[in-house]
């Protein structure tokens, strides 16, 4: 066993890992943070994807004790203060999900995407997500949401006021 | 709630799904732990064709965390019967007995050995590798046309043939149609085995109570209330003791369609142990313990007069079965057998499957279930018919349509369909598409020699969903009904619960059935709760598959509606002292004819029924209703769906330019969801045309054995696809609505193939098999030129 500290989602835990834990199922099975969804083991299908310093990482590939140290953020610390993120709010109103499975890594690697990202184009969207996999929509709707959110995000940030 | 003319049905209303999937709140079967939980693994067979000559599993036993380890004849006393098989579709089926986990030979790779129960998910891993088998490998057996002939080596010794069955419907004189006709067609097409992919692995948890001897098993499943039946077959526990928990289920496509061995293990361990059992399949696992689809080859003939008018439609299947028969694994080709005719007319007609075993994964049903295969073998055939008479794919089709109706019109499959104007769908196709420019430019870039040629593809599909009327299925053998369920209840203080029979896995049930249940009971949409998915909260119900929610499931729903009406009615009259005949009835307001605020509503008449002060004579109390319905046809969408891709002809590549698709899938609901199912449905069957496949070697090892080499495609590697939407009410049921949770798989892997073909063309390309990737396109290009294939 190693101990490791993580902050998730804004709060630090200290915990007793097994070497060979993989984020994940730290995330899943350790904290109770089952919104972050396993959907394959060869790092194909981005279900597991979390915010590792504000980076999007596959959490099936990345070891707990490779955290340490390191802050967290995964689906269930999208919204604050009861309101929605953008991005959940343009995947609702878009239809961007059917069976919700691969929804909060699709959200996690979009929010990431969006703000590495200037000028997102439909063309760029496809393939900045394309690390994640989707079975129900087709991508259309994934797409429309993320682009929608990608203009809200702008918006705000350009309504702010400067520092 | 005023707005959208006061109606909730026709409108885009969002998801009452997705809150709280969109903030990870949703729980699905692995996310929910119980107290003194313990992990299973199963061991799986390495080979695709092994006798088991012993299992040895005290090393297992040994490791620390590890509370047990059994083989299939140490389980053997535990099953009441084998697993359930509810499609026998002829007399003298071959249905050999399947165990949870197998008695003493390996028919698959992937076949359950033994099992392994531990502390946690990790160490019932390593202690899986620690169970010791000596396997004694046999031979296996792949290729079906091979598995019929002498001397191969049979998959299920005992039966002497691998072959499972012949199923053949013939309907007028099929052979004096052929004999007159003038003008044949004969193709050969292969419909490659698909792995359906659903994003969330299946999983189960089997949570006993020792002393009562009752079970609830939570399972990752699209049909829980068939899993009930199914587990008190196969484990002997009485159906009254067992709940089956379907929560939020992450995709199916057919998939989740089944009983499986794993949950029969979790509840025999969960019995013998007395400690809840979990399992999870990773998606490695999935490949090889979860049922794959499709997989036929396919000989289509087709008899015409000599302008190319469909006379005769003649086909001869072989269906790979794979190893044994899960629930449907022999009736999912009959749910095709009807409409390998498509839209078109026709004098006779005739179907012949034949069932084959072999030493792979049992194939079952796939998003689409049968009709993909039909409406590919149709959508391809007639373009061959084209060439062969010299007409153009669209002027082929306008000729063979079943001319526009609204009453049920008999067709050559023998049935009869409930609505339809083909030709308009078609016609609407042609014209978002664009196909007048589209074969100009196309010929632009014939003549310039262009590398990128064009291909412009066309499926005009028809199918059948809405399983299903119980009396057909009856005769087509299935052991089940095809009705299906809603129960509602209008609480004291108006607020609607409503349990539904079917079982949602991303197709928006409890969005679509509010948006029906809110008009007709005249209540708020946010009102209504809908519980789906547990045999105990919503009893009744035959859960989801074939596109039959809406079609039955949504009816029952609007039936049970109007119950609650009539008995409001009658309240109300009591109420307000007037004859029933003497009240309008609106928007959940029932008024005095000619004094319209003498009225109560339905919330005012729900808290009535439950205090019961004042009911009249005969009454019951309380607002309840449940409605059971069961079809009395099938429904039947239609559309035309229209691909223009451009091939690169030195690489091989093919790049989805535009995709057209249009839909009627009767009366919609709601817009935007129905737009997402046809959207994804094309994107899928896009992707069985260009990248899935699932494939074996010759000793049956699955060389597409993880998502590394299985293509299921990203967000890059697809098309935008255009919807256009199409109306015909069906005349099936009183809603007006069909099915479209398979019209996209159904109608777009023709529509691609034959664009491909049709980009081809002038080099004599006449077929390429799919899946279309850019190696066989390539090598069908260097051998249309006349240059060497290698």
């Amino acid at each position: 066993m190693r101990q490791i500290s993580v902050t998730v989602n804004g709060t630090r835990h200290e915990a007793d890992v097994e070497p060979r834990q993989l984020l994940v199922y730290f995330l899943r099975e350790q904290l109770g943070l089952t919104g972050t969804n396993v959907g394959c083991d060869t790092t194909s299908c981005g279900s597991c994807t979390v915010l590792v310093e504000g980076k999007s990482v596959k959490s099936c590939t990345m070891l707990a004790v490779q955290a340490d140290g390191r802050e967290i953020t995964t689906i269930e610390g999208m919204a604050r203060n009861g309101e929605l993120h953008p991005l959940q709010k343009a995947f609702h109103e878009h239809h961007g999900l059917q069976c919700g499975y691969c929804t909060p890594g699709m959200i996690m690697a979009a929010d990431s995407l969006i703000r590495e990202s200037r000028n997102l184009t439909e063309e760029s969207v496809r393939f900045g997500l394309e690390g994640n996999l989707c079975r129900c929509t087709g991508y259309q709707n994934i797409v429309k949401a993320v682009l929608a959110a990608a203009e809200e995000t702008r918006s705000a940030d350009a309504a702010a006021p400067a520092k | 709630m005023a707005q959208v003319a006061d109606r909730y049905v026709g409108a885009e209303v969002r998801r009452k799904e997705d809150p709280e999937l969109i903030t990870g709140e949703a729980r699905y079967t692995d996310d929910i732990s119980v107290p003194g939980m313990l992990c299973m693994h199963v061991v799986r067979s390495p080979f695709a064709h092994a006798r088991v000559t012993s299992i040895d599993v005290s090393k297992a036993l040994a490791m620390e965390g590890v509370f047990a380890a059994f083989s299939g004849q140490d389980l053997a006393g535990d099953w009441a019967g084998p697993m359930l098989m509810a499609w026998p579709v002829t007399e003298d089926i071959n249905n050999p007995p399947h165990w949870p986990l197998t008695k003493d030979t390996a028919r698959y790779q992937g076949d359950g050995v033994a099992v392994v129960v531990a502390e946690s998910r990790a160490v019932a891993a390593d202690a899986a590798e620690a169970v010791e088998v000596d396997y004694e490998p046999l031979d296996a057996v792949v290729d079906m046309e091979a598995a019929l002939k002498e001397g191969t080596p049979l998959v299920h010794a005992e039966i002497g043939t691998n072959k499972c069955f012949t199923w053949t419907l013939t309907n007028g004189d099929i052979d004096a149609v052929f004999a007159r006709a003038p003008v044949k067609v004969k193709e050969r097409y292969r419909i490659q085995r698909q792995i359906p992919n659903a994003i969330e692995p299946r999983s189960v948890l089997a949570d006993p109570t020792p002393s009562t001897g009752e079970f609830t098993l939570w399972t990752s499943s699209q049909i829980p209330h068939i899993v009930k039946v199914g587990m008190a077959i196969t484990t002997g526990i009485p159906e009254s003791k067992l709940r089956i928990i379907a929560p939020r289920v992450g995709g199916g496509f057919g998939s989740k369609l089944q009983v499986y061995p794993e949950e029969a293990l979790a509840l025999a361990l969960a019995k013998r142990l007395r400690r809840p059992i979990k399992w999870t399949e990773t998606r490695s696992e999935n490949y090889l313990a979860t049922h794959h689809g499709r997989d036929q080859i396919q000989e289509i003939e087709l008899a015409a007069d000599g302008n190319g008018k469909i006379l005769g439609y003649r086909d001869r299947i072989l269906v790979n079965m794979g190893a044994y028969l899960m629930i449907i694994t022999p009736g999912t080709p009959l749910l095709g057998a009807f409409v390998f005719c498509g839209p078109y007319g026709g004098e006779a007609y005739h179907i012949e499957f034949t069932g084959v075993f072999t030493t792979t994964v049992p194939t079952d049903a796939y998003r689409g279930a049968g009709r993909p295969e039909a409406a590919y073998a149709m959508e391809r055939s007639i373009d061959a018919l084209a060439r062969q008479v010299g007409r153009d794919p669209v002027e082929i089709r306008r000729m063979n349509f079943i001319p526009a109706f609204t009453e049920p019109t008999p067709s050559p499959g023998g049935l009869t369909l409930d609505s339809g104007n083909y030709e308009s769908t078609l016609d609407r196709a042609l014209e978002l598409v664009g196909y007048e420019q589209l074969r100009k430019e196309q010929q632009a870039r014939r003549d310039s020699g262009d590398i990128k040629q064009l291909g412009i593809g066309f499926s005009t599909y028809l199918e059948m969903c809405g399983l299903a009327p119980s009396r057909v299925l009856s005769s087509l053998r299935y052991a089940a009904g095809g009705w299906d369920a809603a129960s509602i209840r209008v609480l004291p203080t108006g607020k609607v619960t409503m349990a539904i029979g079917t079982t949602p896995h991303g197709q928006s049930h409890e969005t679509t059935f509010a948006q029906i249940a809110a008009d007709d009971l005249g209540v708020p949409f946010e009102d209504i709760e809908v519980v789906f998915g547990d045999t105990e909260l919503a009893p009744w119900g035959m859960d989801t598959y074939g596109s039959r929610s809406l079609a039955v499931g949504g009816v029952a729903v609007h039936r049970a509606a109007q119950k609650i009406v009539e008995k409001a009615r009658k309240i109300a009259a009591h109420e307000l002292e007037v004859s029933e005949e003497d009240l309008d009835y609106e928007d959940g307001k029932f008024m005095v004819k000619g004094a319209p605020d003498k009225a109560k509503t339905i919330p005012e008449l729900a808290f009535s029924a439950w205090t019961a002060h004042d009911l009249p004579d005969g009454i019951e109390p309380g607002l309840n209703a449940l409605a059971v319905y069961d079809p009395q046809n099938f429904v039947f969408p239609y559309g035309a769906h229209i691909c223009a891709v451009e091939v690169d002809t030195e690489t091989g590549g093919v790049d989805v330019l535009r995709y057209v698709a249009v839909d009627d899938v009767g009366t919609i609901i709601n817009p935007q969801i129905v737009d997402g199912q046809v959207v994804g449905g094309v994107i899928q069957g896009i992707a069985e045309a260009l990248f899935e496949e699932a494939t074996y070697d010759e000793n049956g090892q699955l060389l597409t054995s993880s998502m590394t080499n299985y293509l299921v495609p990203a967000a890059p590697d697809v098309p935008e696809v255009i919807v256009g939407r199409h109306v015909t009410p069906s005349t099936t049921n009183e809603l007006g609505v069909k099915g479209v949770g398979e019209t996209g798989t159904i109608a777009s892997p023709p529509a691609v193939v034959n664009a491909v073909v049709d980009a081809l063309s002038h080099l004599g390309v006449t077929d390429i098999e799919r899946p279309m990737t850019p190696e066989r396109v390539w090598r069908t290009i260097r051998q249309a030129k006349g240059g060497a294939s290698k």
